[in-house]
């Protein structure tokens, strides 16, 4: 954090000609902290709990090692049912789960919550898409060779579908950066609280352009990163 | 010993029950090399997955030696499973582990966890199939024939007693075809190794197999030992994979000779009998004359044979067909 202040001050004089509306840089960089600590949090919590849905939807569904029709069924509404609503509707009705759950509505902490259980349903669905990509044969020999149902996931899905994990993380953290924006109309904080309070309610245009400039940057890092992930995985 | 006791088995498709084989029962004889040919539909890739019960029966018992394998529960069948390699047409590795790994796969899942005990074995096996320089590679940098020979050496890692080849050589070309033959029937006279493979090319069946069912729309309409179903095919589906197999006129199209005079005969010659001057000797003892319309001298398997299709002259034919009988070889009387 030290470098990247003296960066900023380094490079002061001339942010502040660019955008005299902008007093208070270091307010800024406590957003952008505030907005990856978010993201890095949500991403690693829908990651924890995303996966093992997803192998669930896999498994279960029609055809497969361990089809459940009813089970897949109540598990694929649910999924749907969260990730029908907007992001920013989804927070305000789960506000009550969220001070439940960590105490507070507002901050990071009151952030976490929501953007969990929006982006799990959503990264969940993508990994079961990734696991069906996997070739039934190989489903097949694995089986033909006497491995469990745990076994098969543990040694042949999760390592023959890494790639398209990778994908489908990569644009569950892209589409969590978008919301944790969102939330932060509702008092999550970070980048979006600023945009929103300084840049739409006190009309200072300045704020809104630095804050779309950095999570443009910040998209642009995680594609790279993502992208570089799967393609290492993918030279196979 | 691998018995299927008034086996069949239908699939459920919009509420009605799809034969997909009719009730059969067949035995396969521990070490030998048991083909079943077909054509695509005729069910056989449901029949070799009733081995393994990758496929489960609607009816009947299948059995592994004493073991009813349909009888068993899910942990006891993944047990035997073990026991059973099996290679496929697409050979199904894993894409995202070395060839060493692949090999390893049916060790660690087996419970093998000592590094250098499947480090070993992983190294036999490829030394085995031919591969030992490629262990670090992926099976992406594999031709389609090396890629089935880490199918096979991962399918023997497990020192199995039964091996299922589901069209095995079939996205293979010719040439690839015949190596990896080779080597199963190589697999199968060093480890004693029961080889089951089902195929839709006659020309796999002679090369490796000691006995063969052929399958027709579900039933098995033919099977024994591939000399007498490859010299002799009785059903309609049998003659069609056999002149596949074969050149159009050793196949014996009786139209073919209807202008030629004389009676056309087709002589079976099987073993030794194939390397004899049985036919020279037997046409100067009786004076008849001959001339060759169609034939092909070849092996099935390890036995030589030859098939002639000859129009014979003379007053003597009837005499010079029985000293070849006499003489060991078959006779069929095409045409008169």
């Amino acid at each position: 954090m030290s470098m990247m202040m003296s960066t900023f001050s380094a490079t002061a004089p001339v942010l502040q000609h660019l955008f005299p509306d902008i007093e208070d840089w270091s307010e800024l960089a406590q957003a952008c902290l505030d907005t990856l600590l978010m993201l890095g949090g949500s991403l690693t919590l829908t990651v924890l709990f995303g996966l093992p849905l997803g192998v669930l939807l896999y498994l279960t569904g029609k055809g497969q090692l361990r089809a459940m029709p009813k089970l897949y069924g109540a598990l694929s509404l649910t999924v749907n049912i969260l990730r029908s609503p907007p992001f920013i509707i989804l927070m305000i009705v789960l506000l009550p789960l969220t001070s439940l759950l960590v105490g507070t509505k507002l901050g990071i902490r009151g952030a976490i919550p929501p953007l969990v259980i929006g982006a799990v349903p959503f990264f969940a669905r993508l990994v079961e898409t990734a696991f069906r990509e996997v070739e039934h044969g190989v489903i097949e020999a694995s089986q033909a060779m006497g491995a469990t149902t745990w076994q098969i996931v543990r040694h042949v899905l999760l390592p023959e579908a890494r790639v398209g994990i990778w994908a489908s993380v990569t644009v569950t953290a892209i589409a969590l950066v978008g919301y944790t924006a969102m939330g932060g109309a509702i008092g999550a904080g970070g980048l979006g609280d600023l945009a929103y309070r300084y840049g739409y309610l006190s009309n200072k245009p300045d704020y809104m352009i630095v804050t779309v400039l950095l999570l443009i940057v910040l998209v642009q890092i995680l594609q790279v990163i993502g992208d570089r992930i799967v393609g290492y995985y993918g030279r196979r | 010993m691998i018995r299927f006791v008034d086996v069949h088995k239908s699939y459920r498709v919009d509420g009605k029950d799809i034969p997909a084989l009719h009730p059969f029962s067949l035995d396969i004889s521990d070490g030998e090399v048991f083909g079943i040919i077909g054509h695509s539909g005729a069910g056989k890739s449901t029949l070799i997955r009733l081995i393994n019960l990758l496929e489960r029966p609607s009816g009947g018992r299948i059995l592994l030696g004493d073991t009813e394998l349909t009888a068993l529960s899910e942990a006891s069948l993944r047990e035997q499973r073990r026991h059973i390699g099996m290679i496929f047409q697409h050979f199904n590795l894993l894409a995202s582990q070395t060839v060493a790994d692949n090999v390893a796969f049916p060790l660690r899942l087996a419970g093998a966890r000592e590094p250098a005990t499947i480090r070993a074995r992983v190294d036999e096996l490829l030394a085995r199939v031919g591969l030992t320089e490629h262990a670090d590679k992926y099976p992406s940098q594999l031709s389609g024939g090396q890629k089935q020979r880490v199918g096979i050496a991962r399918a023997l890692a497990n020192r199995p007693s039964i091996l299922l080849c589901d069209e095995a050589t079939s996205a293979l070309d010719p040439q690839t075809t015949a190596s990896v033959l080779e080597l199963l029937a190589e697999i199968n006279r060093e480890l004693k190794l029961t080889i089951v493979l089902i195929t839709h090319e006659m020309d796999v069946v002679r090369r490796v197999c000691d006995r063969v069912a052929v399958l027709d729309a579900g039933r098995i309409v033919e099977h024994g030992a591939v000399a007498d179903v490859f010299l002799h095919p009785q059903h309609a589906t049998t003659r069609r994979f056999v002149n596949e197999a074969l050149p159009e006129e050793v196949a014996g199209e009786q139209s073919l000779y209807q202008h030629v005079p004389g009676r056309i005969l087709r002589l079976s010659f099987r073993g030794e009998a194939t390397w004899s001057p049985t036919l020279g000797r037997v046409t100067r003892e009786t004076g008849v004359d001959f001339n060759i319309l169609a034939g092909r001298v070849d092996r099935i398997k390890d036995l030589p044979y030859g098939q002639l299709t000859l129009a014979m002259h003379g007053s003597g034919v009837d005499a010079a067909l029985q000293a070849l009988r006499q003489a060991g070889i078959e006779v069929e009387e095409l045409a008169r």
